[in-house]
Order: C-alpha cells, then sequence, then structure tokens
C-alpha cells in the first residue's frame, strides 16, 4: 500500500470523485489557480476545467449556501471553506439550512453537500485562524460530521462524504496536511458512521478523532515503552454520529478513559464522550473518565504561549499516569 | 407568449386580449384571497400554530409574477409564501393540512406555514431567516447552468432582506456568473413594523442591483398585469442574455406582520389609501369596464373558490397528526444517521 501524505490522501479522493461522477464539482476561495490555501485541489483545475473547479470571490455564506442549492437540484458539490473559522461566517447556511431543509421540507428534498473545512493551531496563526470548532456543529441533528486522523481514513471517508445523500462537514486539520500514511489506491470506502481501534490495549482507553487521535496513539506508544500501560485507542473519525458503542466496548474492557482532544474541553468532544461513557459504562469504571485539551483562551501569537495553549503527548502521558497512582 | 396587456390601464385598448387568462389570473389572486381569509380564522380557533403570515394585498405581485414563470422553472420563497404556493398551483389541501401539522401536509408536518416545499412543482421551498435563501437559489442556477439547462429561477424576498449581506454576496455572484435568475423583492412597505425608510439607506429596492451592474426595474405589485410583463421580460434577460434582474414589486399587507399583529405601527389613512388599490378590486374593475368579466363568472368563481377552502380544511381536519413515532423520519437518508 503505498504511503502519503494527509494532502495528497485528500487531492486523490477528490479526483477520484471527479472522474467517477460528473456532477460532483468543487466550489471555494482560491482552490483553482492558487490550488487551495493548503494546495488540496492542486492540479485538479487543470484536469477538470472552470466548470467543475470554481473560483469564488471571499464570501462563505454565498459558498455554502450556493452548495446547498446546488446539491438541493442533485449535483454533488464538494466546497471547501478556507479554514474552520471562516465558516462562521456561513454559521446560517450549515445550522440553520443545509441541516434543517430535508427534515423540514418532510424528507422530500436532499442536500448530498459535503463542506471541506480545516481547523486546528500550531502555526502562530493567532486567536482568527487556529480553533477547533467542530463541537459547535456536531452539535447540530441533521448534519455529518467527521474528522479522520489518517490518510487512509481521510480518503476513505471523503470519498463516502461526496455519496452521502446528507449533507457531511467534513473536518481537517491545518497541521496534520503532511502526515504520512498507508492509503489503498482506487476505490476505497471507510463508513461515515464507525470509531475505530487504532490500537488495541487492555489497561486504558484513549479516546480521540482528528489531532487527537495522533496524540493517542503517540501517548499509548511512549506508555508501552515506559510504563507498561497498555492503552487501547479509539479514533472517533465520526463526531455525529457518534459510534458510542465502539467506546462503550472499550471501555468495558479497559475500565479507564482519557480523552484527548485539541479543541476547547469545555461542551467539548470530550464531553460528550464523556457522557456517553457514564451512560453506558460506569460500572465498569476503576477512575474517573479525565480528559487533556486546549486551554480555553482565544489562540496568542507568540510561540510559547501558543505552545502552551495546544495539548501535548506529555499532558496526555501525566493524566494517564496519574489514573495509575495508588 | 400569451398576454400582451401591459397594465391595467391598457386592458381597455387591447387589440388582442388573451381573455381566458386574465379570468385566471383574477381566479388565482381570488383563491389567495379566501385561502388567507380562512387561515386567519383557522388561526384564531387555534387549529393553526406558530408563526403565520399572511399574502391578503399581495396577491397582484404574486399572481403576477408567478403566472409568468414556466412549468420548468425553480422557485424559492421566503416565510410568507403561502399565496406562492397557491399560485404554483400546489393543492389547498395539501397547504392547508400543513398548516394544520397533519401528517398529509406538504411537507408532512414537519414544516407548517413557512417551509412549505413541492419539489414536483419545482417550488423549492419556504424559508424563514430573511435573506438566507438568496445564497440557496443561486446555487439552484449554478446547477441549471452546469446542465446547461433553459431553465431559470425565480426568488422571492421582501425589502428587508435586501440590507442583509447573504442579498449582497448573491447578487453580485448572479451578475458576475450571468445565471439565470430573477430576484423579485416584493415591498410591502414594512420589515416586521418597521417602515422601509428607517431600514434603507436607499429605499427604492430595484437601485440595490446597480451596484452589481444588475438591471433592476420598480413595478406597480397592485398591478397584476404591469408585473406579469415585467417578470417575462426578466426572465427573457436570464434565458436568452444569461442576464439576471432584480424587480421590485411595490405593494401593501392589508393586515399585520402576522396573524397576531395588529400592526399599530402604521395609520388608518395609509391603510385606506392602499385599500383602495385592492389588486383584486381594481382588477375587477378594469375587466369588467373592458366586458372580460361578469358578474356571473365572479359569482360563480366566488363560489367554486369558496368550496376549494372549505374541502382544504375539510381535508385538514379529517387528515391525522404526525405519529410520535415517526419524529425521526426525514433526519437522514439512507443508514446510519443518528
Amino acid at each position: 500500500m503505498a504511503i502519503i501524505t494527509m494532502r495528497e490522501a485528500l487531492n486523490q479522493a477528490l479526483r477520484e470523485e471527479m472522474q467517477r461522477d460528473p456532477e460532483v464539482f468543487i466550489m471555494g476561495e482560491d482552490i483553482g489557480v492558487f490550488e487551495g490555501s493548503y494546495k488540496v485541489t492542486a492540479g485538479l483545475l487543470r484536469e477538470f476545467g472552470e466548470k467543475r473547479v470554481i473560483d469564488t470571490p471571499i464570501v462563505e455564506e454565498f459558498i455554502v449556501g450556493a452548495g446547498i442549492g446546488a446539491a438541493m437540484m442533485g449535483l454533488r458539490p464538494v466546497v471547501e471553506i478556507m479554514t474552520i473559522n471562516f465558516i462562521l461566517l456561513a454559521m446560517d447556511q450549515v445550522v440553520n439550512h443545509a441541516a434543517k431543509i430535508p427534515y423540514m421540507f418532510g424528507g422530500t428534498v436532499r442536500v448530498p453537500l459535503t463542506i471541506r473545512t480545516p481547523g486546528g493551531g500550531g502555526q502562530q496563526l493567532t486567536a482568527q485562524h487556529s480553533q477547533n470548532l467542530e463541537a459547535l456543529f456536531a452539535h447540530v441533528p441533521g448534519l455529518k460530521v467527521v474528522a479522520p486522523a489518517l490518510p487512509g481514513d481521510a480518503k476513505g471517508m471523503l470519498k463516502a462524504a461526496i455519496r452521502d445523500d446528507n449533507p457531511v462537514l467534513f473536518i481537517e486539520n491545518i497541521s496534520m496536511y503532511n502526515t504520512r500514511g498507508e492509503v489503498p489506491e482506487g476505490e476505497y470506502l471507510v463508513p461515515l458512521d464507525r470509531a475505530e481501534v487504532k490500537r488495541a490495549g487492555s489497561d486504558i482507553t484513549l479516546v480521540g478523532h482528528s489531532k487527537g487521535t495522533l496524540l493517542a496513539l503517540d501517548a499509548a506508544r511512549r506508555l508501552a515503552e515506559e510504563d507498561g500501560i497498555e492503552a487501547e485507542v479509539v479514533d472517533l473519525r465520526s463526531l455525529r454520529p457518534l459510534d458510542r458503542e465502539t467506546i462503550i466496548a472499550s471501555v468495558k474492557k479497559t475500565s479507564r478513559a482519557v480523552l484527548v482532544e485539541e479543541g476547547w474541553p469545555t461542551y467539548g468532544v470530550s464531553a460528550e464522550v464523556s457522557a456517553s461513557i457514564m451512560e453506558g459504562a460506569f460500572d465498569y469504571l476503576d477512575a474517573p473518565v479525565r480528559r487533556v485539551g486546549g486551554k480555553e483562551v482565544p489562540m496568542p501569537y507568540s510561540k510559547p504561549l501558543e505552545n502552551a495553549v495546544i495539548p501535548r503527548v506529555d499532558e496526555v502521558l501525566a493524566t494517564v499516569r496519574s489514573l495509575f497512582k495508588r | 407568449m400569451v398576454g400582451t396587456a401591459k397594465s391595467l390601464d391598457q386592458i381597455a385598448t387591447l387589440e388582442a386580449v388573451d381573455a381566458r387568462l386574465l379570468v385566471q389570473l383574477h381566479d388565482q389572486m381570488l383563491l389567495i384571497r379566501r385561502f388567507e381569509e380562512k387561515v386567519n380564522e383557522m388561526y384564531t380557533r387555534a387549529k393553526i400554530g406558530g408563526y403565520c403570515h399572511l399574502n391578503i394585498g399581495e396577491e397582484g405581485a404574486i399572481v403576477g409574477s408567478m403566472s409568468a414563470l414556466g412549468e420548468a422553472d425553480y422557485i424559492f420563497a421566503g416565510y410568507r409564501e403561502h399565496g406562492h404556493a397557491l399560485a404554483r398551483g400546489l393543492d389547498p389541501k395539501g397547504i392547508m393540512a400543513e398548516l394544520f401539522g397533519k401528517a398529509t401536509g406538504v411537507s408532512r408536518g414537519r414544516g407548517g406555514s413557512m417551509h412549505l416545499f413541492d419539489a414536483g412543482r419545482r417550488f423549492m421551498g419556504g424559508y424563514a431567516i430573511v435573506g438566507g435563501h438568496l445564497p440557496i437559489a443561486v446555487g439552484a442556477a449554478m446547477a441549471i447552468r452546469y446542465r446547461e439547462g433553459s431553465e431559470a429561477v425565480a426568488t422571492y424576498l421582501g425589502e428587508g432582506a435586501t440590507n442583509a449581506g447573504a442579498f449582497h454576496e448573491s447578487l453580485n455572484v448572479a451578475k458576475l456568473w450571468r445565471l439565470p435568475i430573477i430576484f423579485i423583492v416584493l415591498n410591502n412597505q414594512y420589515e416586521m413594523g418597521t417602515p422601509v425608510a428607517k431600514t434603507s439607506a436607499v429605499p427604492e429596492q430595484y437601485k440595490k442591483g446597480a451596484t452589481y451592474g444588475m438591471h433592476g426595474e420598480q413595478v406597480d405589485g397592485m398591478d397584476v398585469l404591469a408585473v406579469r410583463e415585467a417578470t417575462l421580460a426578466a426572465l427573457r434577460r436570464a434565458r436568452e442574455d444569461e442576464d439576471p434582474s432584480i424587480l421590485e414589486l411595490v405593494a401593501y399587507r392589508f393586515r399585520g406582520h402576522s396573524v397576531i399583529d395588529p400592526a399599530r405601527y402604521r395609520t388608518e389613512e395609509e391603510l385606506r389609501s392602499w385599500l383602495a388599490r385592492d389588486p383584486i378590486e381594481s382588477f375587477r374593475q378594469k375587466l369588467s369596464a373592458a366586458g372580460l368579466l361578469t358578474e356571473d363568472h365572479i359569482e360563480a368563481a366566488e363560489q367554486r373558490i369558496g368550496q376549494q377552502v372549505a374541502e382544504a380544511v375539510a381535508f385538514a381536519e379529517a387528515s391525522p397528526f404526525p405519529d410520535p413515532s415517526t419524529l425521526f423520519d426525514y433526519l437522514y437518508v439512507g443508514e446510519g444517521g443518528r
């Protein structure tokens, strides 16, 4: 299997879906000539032309809204919002329209729209360009929200999102475009509603998504080497729907859980996962569920301050180790 | 193309009038009027809940523009859209059932007054976030272009929506990409209770296309034929010249913002002056004077429409409410949604 970057995996998914289905088109700011702020759409304008690779003005509300309209007409738009911070300008379209239209019109119309957008910090891009806002959207029924961590899942889930008949918010991470991983060539689909155990273990469950999963995997390796603790890593992959079964099955096995996310934990993804564990595995717990997340401030510019905000593997290690002290 | 009457004033002097069309326009306006009066009554009897906005007074603007659209064209509307749905030929029974919250409603009881929909008639919905549907309508026009179709999109909005960002984003791109769409601003003078002069730096709505080089036109929204002509011309521009337009239909809602609004923010004189220009009454007078409409027809139409509206109410009454066991239906298509 080829080892390629997250960026290449996403590009492959877009290219393959556009080759497969002439009703798939992509639209966004600087995705054509400029090839995308993070170059995910590189080469697509050359291959598919201006009809199917559409550069827009800087109009996020319009981009998402027009994607909804085209999707209601049966096309399969994939719109790119340059970073998740800008999607707040399109909040009305995502929450009040995409998530509502199929339901409020009694199931008589579909919105097969995919919205791609990266979140995350670590590039000194500061307060307005460094957020993880997926919890805002995962809160909303009617949307599917996915945030894969590994390039193979990213390819399979983006292809599945484009083929899905529902609006899907596909969340990437600006610090992860160069991460490498195994990616199957050609047709490869990953379901949008299943978490996956990325590393089996018997002592504790680490739950993450996107960058949180990478931190968890890193922590699990070190715990095995340094502490003899075998951590099981559950990669959520999908935030809505949330695969509670896989989380609960793992916690029932390990009796401990640490939840890792890059974003703010308060009302965050880890808050929901924690509640799910309480509801489904309370009797199995040997220790309180603990969370590691981003510090709850607007992202500062100065590098030492930024580093202090973003969760690090040593924080995950310390949190896990605290649960084994008796 | 039928109907060469350019405005009410010209009816009497027309050389060739499609009398059948004129009578149809009259009857459609009447259906909206009587339907909305019944809706008002049903609301006061608590058969209808939530927000409920009536089109009474706006029948000329609605029927004039809707009658110009072809069967293949697409319509997007705001939340005051019962009349648009009726003019598009949606069954009054399905609309009334929706207002009653019944399973047989056009949106299966999930939408209500503000969210009527009919994919088959290309009535792409009523939307209740002011201006929020405009980018979606432009997206539909993009899809037409993508498939090299010859249809057009008509999207309705109130004058209150023209100050919102989504309006400007939509006009800009519609013109930039020369999409087959017309923006129909039904200016009924009030944004809820606030008059247009207090909300819009440029109160003439049609001028708001100028920034984007878009053809704009103001039309007397109480004159069903003038509206129809302007809409036909706008559709021709959209289809043949790939040139979107903004039409401002100047009208007035005779009732409050919603059925529970007593409309104390406007004067009796103002209301009276608009009532004197009632789009149905003035059209009747012109048609009657031209010998195109008889008292007998009016009486028969009243009776037929009264019957139709009564049947819609009976249907809505007799229909079942959606079963709570179906609560999660339609949230997602396919498996794995919850």
